[in-house]
């Protein structure tokens, strides 16, 4: 039976006149859920900014009411200081130059500024916010990002067994890592550098030299 | 009609978003992309990316024949990315000439095309491209080197 819904084109595909225009080079992907989705799963460094991401982005400057971030792309997104849950007027979030904060895209077009926020449509936090202090942060490509946040990813898994630390991922290749001493912080970021080109069994034989 | 054996490597350079090395026989050229990235407020254009090439020659600084080759460069990159999808940004083209034995400019042709795939920039289309020569009693040769050429 021909599945009912709209057929959806994702990154890499384009409609023209002329039919389907493939735009980057990748493996083609297809959902089957729904109408059906197809899109180019693609690997670049260079992060171009999209509705609804979630990203790391460092506070470059405090224009009024209103702070500049950058997120690697083109452009600086701007975020409103009543942006974070509880802010009011009076209650002013405590965010400096230099600070780190994870948020989502809610407009991102080509035409327009980005703007981020730090609430999610109910008015919570859900986790998004100025990131703590200390930490390490850090730049992948964004199709490393991708296969991070799968869900079950067992590069995550297998290095949770190695020691506790706390992890953010954006969108934007930036990840951001903490562990309880420096050292056992540069080893988590090591792996996750080196885990874009190792294979698995090459992954199980760093793991047991970095434990043993 | 025989082209001399040819090779190319994508994602070698880590700082620029794409990079691309490609070799025909002995002539071999080094190119990196930058972009879509922040175009300085004289350069930028409101309804699409503008495009810079930079061609290195191996020895010296560019002269004339560069920026003819640039700009041909540039007018095909033109054509085939869809400059449109990131208005008011700059996109960078560097090349990078490491040794030239003949056919310099289809060598260059195909690591900018190269280059432009591996840092993911939307494009319509892909291209390449190949030296022809024109012998004086008629027959063609494809891919001459330098002592060809002459």
């Amino acid at each position: 039976a021909a599945p009912a819904g709209p057929l959806l084109c994702g990154p890499g595909l384009r409609r023209s006149e002329a039919g389907l225009l493939v735009t980057k080079c990748g493996l083609l992907r297809h959902r089957p859920g729904g109408g059906g989705a197809f899109w180019v799963d693609s690997q670049q460094k260079r992060y171009v900014p999209a509705k609804g991401d979630h990203v790391i982005g460092i506070v470059t400057a405090k224009a009024g009411d209103v702070f500049k971030l950058d997120v690697g792309g083109s452009d600086a997104a701007s975020l409103s200081y009543l942006a974070f849950e509880g802010a009011t007027k009076r209650n002013r979030p405590n965010v400096q130059v230099g600070d780190l904060i994870y948020g989502q895209l809610l407009v991102a077009n080509k035409d327009m500024e980005p703007e981020m926020v730090c609430i999610d449509s109910s008015g919570k936090s859900s986790g998004m916010g100025i990131i703590g202090p200390d930490g390490f942060l850090f730049k992948v490509s964004l199709g490393l990002i991708r296969k991070l946040l799968a869900p079950k990813c067992e590069i995550i898994q297998e290095l949770s067994q190695l020691y506790p630390f706390e992890l953010v991922l954006g969108m934007n290749g930036r990840i951001w890592v903490k562990a309880k001493t420096v050292q056992q912080t540069l080893i988590i970021v090591n792996i996750l550098e080196a885990s874009e080109y190792m294979t698995a069994e090459q992954r199980k034989q760093a793991f047991a030299k970095v434990s043993g | 009609c025989r082209l001399r054996p040819f090779s190319c490597e994508q994602g070698l350079l880590s700082r620029p978003d794409g990079s691309a090395a490609f070799l025909q026989g002995d002539t071999s050229v080094l190119a990196g992309v930058y972009g879509p990235a922040e175009a300085k407020l004289s350069k930028e254009k409101p309804d699409r990316a503008v495009l810079e090439v930079l061609l290195r020659p191996k020895v010296g600084l560019p002269g004339v024949l560069e920026r003819s080759r640039e700009q041909l460069l540039r007018r095909t990159c033109q054509a085939v990315l869809l400059q449109a999808l990131h208005p008011r940004t700059a996109i960078s083209l560097v090349l990078q000439v490491l040794s030239d034995a003949g056919s310099l400019l289809s060598c260059c042709l195909n690591a900018a095309c190269v280059g432009l795939m591996d840092a993911g920039l939307p494009l319509s289309s892909l291209f390449c491209g190949v030296t022809c020569a024109l012998h004086p009693d008629g027959t063609i040769l494809l891919d001459p080197t330098a002592r060809q050429e002459q």
